[in-house]
This record gives C-alpha cells, sequence and structure tokens, in this order.
C-alpha cells in the first residue's frame, strides 16, 4: 500500500467575486520514502493541494472533497482530533518563507520542544535533548548555545535549518516541503537541498517537494508530477520527465530552464499567463498558451492517460504521440545541439 | 541598558523645558491681565500695580521663566554652594496656596480615575475584541461592531449625565458625584468602599471610549496575527487551537495594545476633564479648567509639569516592557 494515496482532489475557494477551483481532481500517490515532485508555476494548485492534505486551508471559504489516504486513513474526512495526532508527527510540513514561519516571540528551542511535546509524553529536559539533537543534524552551529536564541537572530538559511528539525523532530513517515529552498540565495538552496537529501536517508521519511523549479526537480525526486491551473498536465519518473516529456507545458518548462553550458541571450517562456481559476478557459486548459493547439484543445478537456509504452507515465494532452515524440526529440536535440 | 536609560532620561529633560517654555509663552500671548484679575474688578490702578510687582508679572517673560525653572530644580545656586532643596512649583495667583499642594491633592483622583478606567476598558476590551476576531460576522462581532460605534461617538458628558441622572439620581444605586478618599478619609466620607462606590460611574464614564477603541484595534490585531505564517505553522505542528491561540496568535497580537495602553493612560494623566466635571471629581482635570479660567499660571504650569511628567514616565515604562515581552527590541 502507498504511504498516501491522494484521489480525485479537489479543493475550492469560495470568494466575492465566485468559486475559484484551486485545485480541480488530482491525482498521485507517495510510496513509503520516495521523493515526489511537484511542478508548476504560481497558482496552479501545487501548495493548495498540500495545504488541503494537512487541513490547513482556511475553513470558512474552502470546499474539499475527494480522498488523501495517509496509511489507509482519509486526511480529508477524518476527524479534527485524529488529523491534529498525524499532523507534526506522522506528516510534517515545512513552508516556504522561514523569515515569517517561526514565531518571533519564542525561542527556536521552545519551539522545537512544543512539537515534540505536543506528541510525546516526555519531560521538558528529555524534549529539549531531543530538539538539541535535531539542531545538530539539521547543521545548525553551536546548537547547544542557539537552542536558546530567538528566530531573528538567525539567518535565512538557518532558519529553514530550523523547520526542518522541527519538521523531523518526531520522526514523521512524510515530510512536505512547500517551495523550502525559494526564499533563500542560491548557495543556501544548494545547502539545504543537500541537508534534505541526507535527513531523507537517515530519517527514512518520504517527501512531498513542492517547486517550480525543475532543477530542484531533478536533484531530488524520484517521481514528478507536473500541475498546471489545478490540473495535473503530465506525471512519471524522473527519467521519463526529462527523457521524453509528452506534454506541450512541460516541454514550455523545460525549455525555459535556464543552461550553465548554453550561450544563450535570453530565457526562452512560456507565452501568456496562467488562466483565471474563477473561469478556466474550456476544453484543454493550457490551450490558449500552447504553440501546438488544435480544434479539439478548444472543445474538450484531455483526460490524464498513461502513454501507449510507459504505463507510468500519464499526460493529458490531445497531441498524437507521434507528434510529440517527434517535438520532445526536437526539444531535447537542440538543447544538445546548443550546449555542443 | 543603562546607556539608554540615561539617553532617555536627557531627551525627557528637553522635552520637558520645551513643553514648559511653550506653555509660558502661550500664556503670555493671551490677552489678559492675571494682576486684574488678582486685585479684583474694582481695584485702583495701584493696587493692581502692586499685585503685578507682588506676582513678578512685571518682569520680562524669560525672567519669569527663569525664575519658574529656579523654583523648580532640586538645587539652588543662591548660597555659595549649592544646595539640595524641594523642588517648588511657586504659589497659586488666585488662592496663594502652594502649587505643589494643589497638584498632590488632585493628582490621586485622576490617578484613581484613569488606573481604574484602564483596569475596566481592558476588561471589556479584551474578551470581546478576542471573541470577535474570533468569530468575524457573527452577531457577537456585529453586536460588538455596535458598541464600538456607539462608544466613539457618545460624549463623555452625555453618557456620564445619563449614568449618573439614571443610576445616580432616579436608582439611587451611587452617589451624583464627588469624591472619596482612598486611605485617609479627609472629609465625610473615604475608605475602600466608599471610594469604589463613588468611583463606579466615572470609572464606566471613562472607560467606554477607550473600551470601544480598544475593541476595534484588538480585534484587528487577533485577526492580522491569525493570519500570520507561524501560526500555520503551529497548526502543522499540531497544536490545538487553545494552544494556537494562547501561545501564538495572543502573545503577538497583544504586543502593539501595549503601546497605546502606556501612551492611552500617560495622556489621560494630564486630566479627564470631562469625566472630572460631570462627576464634580477634584482632579487634574478639573483643577486644570479652573486654572486656566482664572489666568492662574503657576497652577497651570503645575499641572503642565505633572502631565509631562506623567506621560514621560509611561512612555519610558512601555519601552522597557516592551523590551521583556518582545525579544526582537533591544534597547540600545
Amino acid at each position: 500500500m502507498a504511504l498516501l494515496e491522494v484521489r480525485d482532489l479537489r479543493t475550492y475557494f469560495r470568494t466575492d467575486d465566485g468559486i475559484v477551483k484551486a485545485v480541480d481532481g488530482v491525482n498521485f500517490t507517495v510510496e513509503k520514502g520516495k521523493t515526489l515532485g511537484i511542478v508548476g508555476e504560481s497558482g496552479s494548485g501545487k501548495s493548495v493541494t498540500c495545504l488541503t492534505i494537512m487541513g490547513l486551508n482556511p475553513k470558512k471559504s474552502a470546499i474539499t472533497s475527494g480522498e488523501a489516504l495517509f496509511n489507509g486513513e482519509d486526511l480529508i474526512t477524518m476527524s479534527k482530533k485524529r488529523l491534529r495526532e498525524i499532523r507534526g508527527n506522522d506528516v510534517a510540513m515545512i513552508f516556504q518563507d522561514p523569515m515569517t514561519s517561526l514565531n518571533p516571540v519564542h525561542t527556536v528551542g521552545k519551539q522545537l520542544v512544543e512539537a515534540i511535546q505536543l506528541h510525546r509524553d516526555v519531560s521538558k529536559r528529555q524534549a529539549k535533548l531531543r530538539a538539541l539533537e535535531l539542531l545538530k543534524a539539521v547543521g545548525i552551529p553551536r546548537a547547544e548555545r542557539r537552542i536558546d536564541d530567538y528566530p531573528h537572530q538567525f539567518s535565512g538559511g538557518m532558519r529553514q535549518r530550523v523547520m526542518i528539525a522541527m519538521a523531523l523532530v518526531n520522526d514523521p513517515d512524510l515530510l512536505i516541503a512547500d517551495e523550502p529552498t525559494t526564499a533563500l540565495d542560491v548557495t543556501t538552496q544548494a545547502q539545504i537541498l543537500e541537508l534534505m537529501d541526507r535527513l531523507q536517508r537517515e530519517f527514512g521519511s518520504a517527501i512531498i517537494m513542492i517547486t517550480h523549479d525543475l532543477g530542484v526537480i531533478a536533484e531530488i525526486a524520484d517521481e514528478v508530477v507536473v500541475m498546471y491551473a489545478a490540473r495535473v498536465a503530465e506525471k512519471g519518473t524522473v527519467e521519463q520527465l526529462f527523457t521524453r516529456p509528452h506534454h506541450p507545458y512541460t516541454w514550455g518548462l523545460l525549455g525555459s530552464l535556464p543552461r550553465l553550458d548554453a550561450d544563450t541571450e535570453r530565457l526562452v517562456q512560456i507565452q501568456g499567463q496562467p488562466p483565471s481559476l474563477l473561469n478556466p478557459p474550456r476544453g484543454c486548459r493550457f490551450n490558449p498558451r500552447c504553440p501546438y493547439v488544435m480544434n479539439i484543445c478548444k472543445q474538450k478537456e484531455p483526460d490524464l492517460r498513461p502513454i501507449s509504452d510507459e504505463g507510468e507515465h500519464l499526460q493529458a494532452c490531445h497531441l498524437d504521440e507521434e507528434t510529440k515524440d517527434r517535438e520532445a526529440a526536437k526539444l531535447l536535440a537542440g538543447t544538445l545541439a546548443e550546449a555542443s | 541598558m543603562f546607556r539608554y536609560l540615561v539617553r532617555r532620561l536627557l531627551w525627557a529633560f528637553v522635552l520637558f523645558i520645551a513643553v514648559t517654555m511653550v506653555s509660558y509663552i502661550i500664556f503670555f500671548l493671551v490677552p489678559a491681565e492675571p494682576a486684574r484679575l488678582v486685585a479684583g474688578p474694582q481695584a485702583p490702578p495701584d493696587a493692581v500695580e502692586r499685585a503685578r510687582k507682588f506676582l513678578h508679572l512685571d518682569e520680562p517673560i524669560w525672567k519669569q521663566y527663569l525664575r519658574f525653572l529656579h523654583a523648580l530644580s532640586p538645587i539652588t545656586f543662591e548660597g555659595a554652594r549649592p544646595e539640595v532643596k524641594e523642588p517648588s512649583l511657586g504659589r497659586s495667583f488666585a488662592t496663594r496656596q502652594e502649587v505643589n499642594h494643589i497638584v498632590k491633592a488632585a493628582a490621586p483622583v485622576t490617578i484613581s480615575l484613569v488606573i481604574g478606567g484602564a483596569i475596566l476598558w481592558m476588561l471589556i476590551a479584551l474578551p470581546i475584541g478576542i471573541l470577535s476576531a474570533l468569530r468575524p460576522r457573527s452577531l457577537l462581532d456585529r453586536a460588538a461592531m455596535v458598541f464600538v460605534l456607539v462608544g466613539i461617538s457618545a460624549h463623555p458628558v452625555w453618557l456620564g449625565l445619563l449614568l449618573s441622572y439614571f443610576i445616580g439620581y432616579r436608582l439611587g444605586l451611587t452617589p451624583l458625584g464627588g469624591y472619596c478618599d482612598l486611605i485617609n478619609p479627609s472629609t465625610a466620607c473615604g475608605g475602600p468602599v466608599q471610594w469604589a462606590h463613588a468611583m463606579i460611574l466615572p470609572w464606566i464614564t471613562f472607560a467606554i471610549l477607550f473600551a470601544a477603541l480598544y475593541v476595534r484595534m484588538i480585534r484587528a490585531n487577533v485577526l492580522e496575527a491569525m493570519n500570520e505564517d507561524y501560526v500555520r505553522t503551529a497548526r502543522a505542528k499540531g497544536a490545538s487551537e487553545a494552544t494556537v491561540m494562547r501561545s501564538h496568535v495572543l502573545r503577538n497580537a497583544m504586543l502593539p495594545v501595549v503601546t497605546m495602553l502606556g501612551m492611552d493612560i500617560g495622556l489621560a494623566m494630564g486630566g479627564a476633564i470631562f469625566t472630572e466635571s460631570v462627576f464634580g471629581l477634584p482632579g487634574i482635570g478639573k483643577t486644570a479648567v479652573t486654572a486656566l479660567e482664572g489666568f492662574d499660571l503657576p497652577t497651570v504650569q503645575g499641572i503642565v509639569v505633572f502631565a509631562t511628567i506623567a506621560i514621560i514616565v509611561f512612555n519610558l515604562a512601555v519601552d522597557l516592557l516592551y523590551a521583556v515581552i518582545d525579544p526582537r527590541i533591544r534597547l540600545s
């Protein structure tokens, strides 16, 4: 059984302008100890998907349906009490902005101890020892002294390490990381990714890594879900996605990657803007921006279906496979040509 | 910390000089003749002239101001060596009473009113503000907003008169006005029970406006704090809503409230004029009004000095307290 199985997850928000369909029928699974990457532009529904799994959406405006089976238990419909037992204990989350995600008026030690004591019946001293152990594990220098410091006394990268320590303190089975490196500078990003990679091997947690950075995906993920406008555009292993991408949107993402080995004047971009989720385009949601658009794309929304000879590789595009293989090969050859 | 205190006190001194100087200048710009008021409307010109001389009103304004400062300074330079003396605010033009005594008699009344009122307004504003933030747009929230509107719009004089008419006169539950000493009974009444009894209506009158303002402020702060990322982090850790509120939301939402509370209390120490007038409380505000009507400069200055010190002290207290409750603030 998969660790997490998300089935037809939908999250709608009531707003003054109408219903925003932020997540609209998303399916994926996460296996024990594996890393799933979720990529997409801002507003594609990646974060909301994970906040929905954690039950962290605003209660008043969010309408949720579908299932998120965690070890067979549905996180969406379970009692608040049971969900609280799981949150921070079996499923933990790291957020995008480490500058604001820690409470400024408590020491980091206190915040870690709180995370431990919410789930373990241990004394404050024992909890503090465990907290210290984790701070050391995430590479906070002089952790014995820094444990009594306040968040504002840490740099952004160090704060994100504290967040990671706090998430791992109860040895979770699943760690959800919502763009953990976006707010950090590039060298710190690399350090944090390396740290997460190492900790995953040590702790054996599965990870859902939300990002819009395909570089991060290539480095850390086993499987990838590409989201566009609240739906899954393509899903497969990292190898499949990087060697045989089958959705024009994925091509766009890959094409817009900056390359160290190519001498390009400016980055390639996907034309147009992501659609409004209040009123998404008819048919395929990518059709207004797609260079390969056909008549059917404007009429019928494509299903997410497997590619004929790769059963695990799913994509939602009307183009025929031959064309796609040809275009994908051209794209990859193009980047290869640039590289040489 | 020590350096911070020294710097703050130096600034306080500068502020103090500026405030008293400005109030002196304003007093002399007003076209009035205190000497005539003191001597009486029928007094012959030479009597008025004598009064002017006696009150040093014939001297230039800077000399009078220096005389005031010298009397106020705790050190005298009149002898061969500087000596320590008691600071004096001089004597009232109108009654020849020492202004020190006037302020000392009026201050406890205003302090009772303001501190009691502040406790009352926080007791009202905290629960209402927090609950209406927890349930925005609920019935309670809407009722609270009506209270806020009424509280801000209702003038303390009107409110005080209504309360004193209905509760004091018609129901006879409280005295109509007047003050009772808290500690040593000086007049007919005194002691904690009678003091509190006499102060109930003034406290309510004084507190309503602030309660209304604070309900709004607390509601806004709590709502804002509930949307902070660290509150989401706390929920993600598995904390219950009660824990999230107590240790993450409220702690942060109360920081600005502490600042406002200190500033408002300091300001109000300068006299809650309307409330004191309605209930005939002989506090700082009422004394100031009487002194201004009689162009009694020394008394007015005495009150300015008292109010300035109160504001400086409360602001300093807020800053020191803030450094304790908000770890991001370092006094340096």
